[in-house]
């Protein structure tokens, strides 16, 4: 294929990781070790081998449920992969065994508390050196809120998403709670702070009201990224007024169309229209040599799995050189990068780093090295400025 | 001499925290936040054989008098992400970390020291704190209304529910059969229940069960209350007494509870902090611990000391003149929060009474009389001498180990670990080598028996 003549902008790729991958039956794919799932060098081999490719980030899904098909509660299924470990510590322990990859665990807002939240991720921040993100999520399933026993489901209509925005923002206040330059270890006068630049954040929301500093000092970042998954209008709102990456699904036709024009609209409303907000078009990818091979590899896992494979977004089956068509196509609606979702992790994550990458190279569209050392340089995100910190006289 | 076999110490490395014991104006005092600091602190301990490596926890910075504390190291990580991330860093090392019963919820906590067990193969263990205060609470969404006297209902019916969550999977469940399609062998793994005062949840918990079946556990109150919640299901304390009579006191008071709860003398392990200072001679340690302690206690910090006894302001004195001659207030103190120092004195006139009377006798300033009332080095002179200690304490039942707190970050662990474990290892009394790779191996803790396996194990003893 012969490269276009003006080269477009590059693309942003992230993957997905959640147990052996999306499909049900991805556990029982050759080299998928099910049985290595709860350890730390399954994790840290798919981290090196994305990192290895060059991709941005690497988000870590999480719930605070066990897995399950129904809505309801438990399915009591004993074919499909079930548990999972805490994602922000997962990401921790990959953390010191990479160097430039954006480390995104997700992170349910409905059951947490932002305090720790906050503390927790300007910590992955600490320990990666710059490289932390979180993927802020809702839960309005009800048997996951009797895991906690506060309150009973059902929420009202966009009220959990409203509450996550509360909650964002204070993790937001508490990254700044601190300056940059809060420790001065001072020893003429014996101080260690400047209590002039640790700032109470007084958050009153109708949830939760917080109070602050911080106990973590302000991370490398300055402000981790913050990242969010978009269906629908409350979901939008969260992603235009919170975050700086929001994923939508990457169907084809006019849908992600509509959803970037809502929340750039949603954006605009909440007066950060000036402020970046990447959105990545969020796609199921089965990965082969040729579409018939990809399409023959998705059959076969349907057949383990005993169900056609739906997903609940966009699914691709096809070659590197497909999949880099579609992606350069896709982002016409306003996407600015992709958070795939290999089908099965074990084959479908070095397809996207060993195929992919070097199809998206050769058409001039993806980096060939790292261009920065912290994820908000990956993304192009300037460090913000500290919301307390007073301009220098 | 008895013919007693030598006693096996237990020795552990606490990061050093957010208190005056760290010297942070030494120009060999490096960060206490990034990540480079914790490696070289966990790597000197793992290298010295170290059973683990501990973490306390801190939720709200401190505030005297209405504004921020500004004169001792403030800022820490979180505890379940640094040790995380240490996990990737050692390999032997145990990981552990305080994290409060009363401020998180059961589910979410157990799922995060679960998964750091599998993350650490094995390696974690948890510090149940208890701090109840509302001012802490001001971060939380509880709030502070929880009452001090449930402080230990809260912790005990927190971790209890704890322990039937890691125990709603025995460990058997995973066949990950590929062939057979066969994820579960129980469809049912995790399904858990709980009501209770404090907590009534149900469903089905996320994490199989780990190497190490759940967390050691670690209980550090001092209160009746607190000896009891350890007696009655705590691996470990950490403990507050370091010396010789004070040791001996608790260690008999604690380990004489255990028969009572149906546990055996073996199955807690009696840990002090201990601070210590290292010097080529007991003269040259002495006169360094000296000067740590100069350092340690500013006049400002003194005056500071003091306001937490008088509970005012008694910035208008002057640290190298006497102790004030007006009283305490008494009653609620107000003038500063989250130090958990303040609760040590109950009776504030009568230990201002004293303290007048001590200075008055050895003709103390403020700042000498401080000196002198709060907690001195627990080991200081040679390494020779300091393992003889070290040793002589452990034997005579004053502890089973020590959980050693440096005064310097990072490098404050080097020198005990090049000149003092070497001689606790010739005296046979410390291990040479890793026996085993889990934090149980580590403290010779066995591995529990999830709760429905129990059922075809053999009856615990009868209590009387
Ligand atoms: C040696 C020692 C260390 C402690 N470390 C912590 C700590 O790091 N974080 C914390 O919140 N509480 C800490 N505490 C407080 C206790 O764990 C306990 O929650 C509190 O003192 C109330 O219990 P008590 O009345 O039984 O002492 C510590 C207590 C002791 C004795």
């Amino acid at each position: 294929m012969s490269a276009p003549s003006s080269s477009p902008a590059p693309l942003h790729l992230a993957v997905a990781l959640d147990g052996a991958g999306r499909h049900p039956a991805a556990w029982r794919e050759p080299g998928a070790r099910p049985d290595e799932l709860f350890t730390a060098r399954y994790w840290a081999g798919f981290a090196a081998e994305a990192e290895a490719g060059l991709l941005d980030f690497i988000t870590f899904e999480d719930g605070l449920a066990l897995q399950s098909s129904s809505p309801t509660g438990s399915d009591e299924r004993t074919d499909r992969v079930r548990g999972r470990l805490d994602a922000v510590l997962t990401a921790a322990r990959v953390a010191p065994l990479t160097r430039r990859i954006g480390l995104v665990p997700t992170v349910t807002a409905t059951h947490t508390e932002p305090f720790h939240i906050s503390k927790a991720i300007a910590t992955l921040d600490h320990v990666s050196r710059g490289r932390a993100g979180l993927r802020i999520q809702v839960s309005e399933l009800a048997h996951e809120a009797r895991h906690f026993g506060r309150r009973t489901a059902p929420f009202a209509d966009g009220e959990l998403h409203a509450e996550a925005a509360d909650h964002v923002e204070v993790v937001r206040r508490l990254w700044d709670s601190w300056e940059d330059d809060a420790e001065i270890r001072d020893v003429a006068t014996g101080r260690f702070v400047d209590r002039e630049k640790l700032h109470h954040i007084d958050f009153e929301g109708r949830h939760f009201s917080v109070r602050g500093p911080s106990i973590t000092p302000r991370p490398p970042q300055g402000q981790p990224v913050v990242t969010a998954s978009g269906a629908g209008e409350a979901s939008y709102a969260l992603i235009a007024r919170s975050t700086e990456v929001g994923y939508v699904a990457a169907h084809d036709g006019d849908g992600p169309r509509a959803a970037v024009a809502a929340i750039r609209r949603a954006r605009e409303a909440t007066g950060l229209a000036a402020d970046p907000l990447h959105l990545f078009g969020e796609l199921t990818v089965f990965l082969d040599a040729d579409a018939p091979a990809a399409a023959a590899r998705l059959e076969r896992l349907d057949a383990l799995a005993g169900d056609p494979y739906v997903g609940d977004g966009a699914v691709f089956t096809g070659s590197a050189g497909q999949l880099a068509d579609l992606l350069l196509e896709r982002r016409a609606a306003g996407l600015s990068g992709f958070l795939l979702r290999p089908g099965v992790i074990a084959h479908d994550l070095p397809a996207i780093t060993r195929t992919l990458v070097p199809e998206l190279q050769r058409r001039g569209t993806f980096r060939r090295a790292y261009e920065a050392d912290t994820l908000r340089g990956l993304l192009g995100l300037e460090r913000p400025t500290n919301r307390y910190a007073r301009p220098a006289a | 001499m008895s013919s007693k076999p030598l006693k096996q110490i237990h020795l552990a490395a606490h990061f050093p925290g957010v208190n005056n014991t760290t010297v942070w104006s030494d120009p060999a005092a490096g960060s206490h936040i990034d990540f480079d600091s914790f490696i070289h602190f966990a790597r000197t301990a793992e290298r010295a054989k170290f059973d683990f490596l501990f973490l306390a926890e801190g939720l709200r910075l401190r505030e005297q008098g209405g504004e921020i504390y500004d004169l001792d190291v403030v800022g820490r990580p979180d505890t379940f992400t640094v040790l995380a991330a240490l996990a990737a860093v050692t390999d032997r090392l145990g990981l552990t970390g305080t994290i409060n019963s009363t401020f998180n919820e059961p589910y979410e906590v157990a799922r995060q020291f679960a998964t750091l067990d599998h993350l650490s193969e094995g390696r974690a263990a948890w510090n149940v704190v208890t701090s109840w205060d509302a001012f802490t609470g001001e971060n939380f969404r509880r709030g502070g209304f929880l009452p001090r006297e449930d402080r230990y209902s809260r912790a005990q019916e927190f971790l209890a529910t704890a322990t039937e969550l890691f125990d709603s999977w025995d460990g058997s469940e995973i066949a990950a059969d590929a062939g057979s399609g066969t994820f579960l062998r129980d469809a049912r793994a995790g399904a858990f229940a709980h009501r209770g005062r404090h907590f009534d949840i149900e469903g089905r918990f996320n994490v199989p069960r780990s190497p190490q079946g759940r967390p050691v556990i670690f209980q550090a109150g001092d209160s009746e209350e607190g000896r009891e919640f350890a007696a009655a299901g705590a691996d470990a304390i950490f403990g507050r007494y370091g010396t010789l009579d004070a040791g001996r006191e608790f260690y008999a008071d604690v380990k004489g509870r255990l028969a009572r709860h149906g546990r055996t003398h073996d199955q807690l392990k009696i840990l002090p902090a201990a601070t210590f200072v290292l010097g080529d001679t007991d003269a040259e340690a002495r006169e360094i611990a000296h000067e740590v302690r100069r350092l340690q206690v500013s006049g400002q910090t003194a005056i500071k000391f003091l306001e937490h006894v008088w509970n005012r302001d008694l910035s208008a004195y002057d640290p190298d003149g006497p102790l004030p001659e007006i009283d305490p207030l008494v009653g609620e103190n107000t003038i500063a929060l989250g130090r958990a120092s303040v609760r040590q004195f109950r009776d504030p006139l009568a230990t201002a009474r004293q303290w007048r009377e001590l200075a008055r006798a050895k003709n103390l300033s403020i700042r000498e009389l401080v000196i002198s009332a709060t907690a001195d080095q627990t080991f200081v002179g040679s390494a020779a001498t300091i393992a003889e200690s070290i040793d002589t304490l452990v034997q005579a039942d004053a502890a089973d180990g020590f959980i050693l707190v440096p005064h310097i970050t990072p490098g404050g662990l080097d020198g005990f670990a090049d000149s003092v474990v070497p001689l606790l290892q010739e005296r046979g009394v410390f291990r040479t080598e890793y026996e085993g790779t889990t934090l149980r191996d580590h403290l010779g803790l066995a591995v529990p028996t999830p709760a429905s396996a129990s059922a075809s194990a053999p009856a615990p003893a009868p209590v009387s």
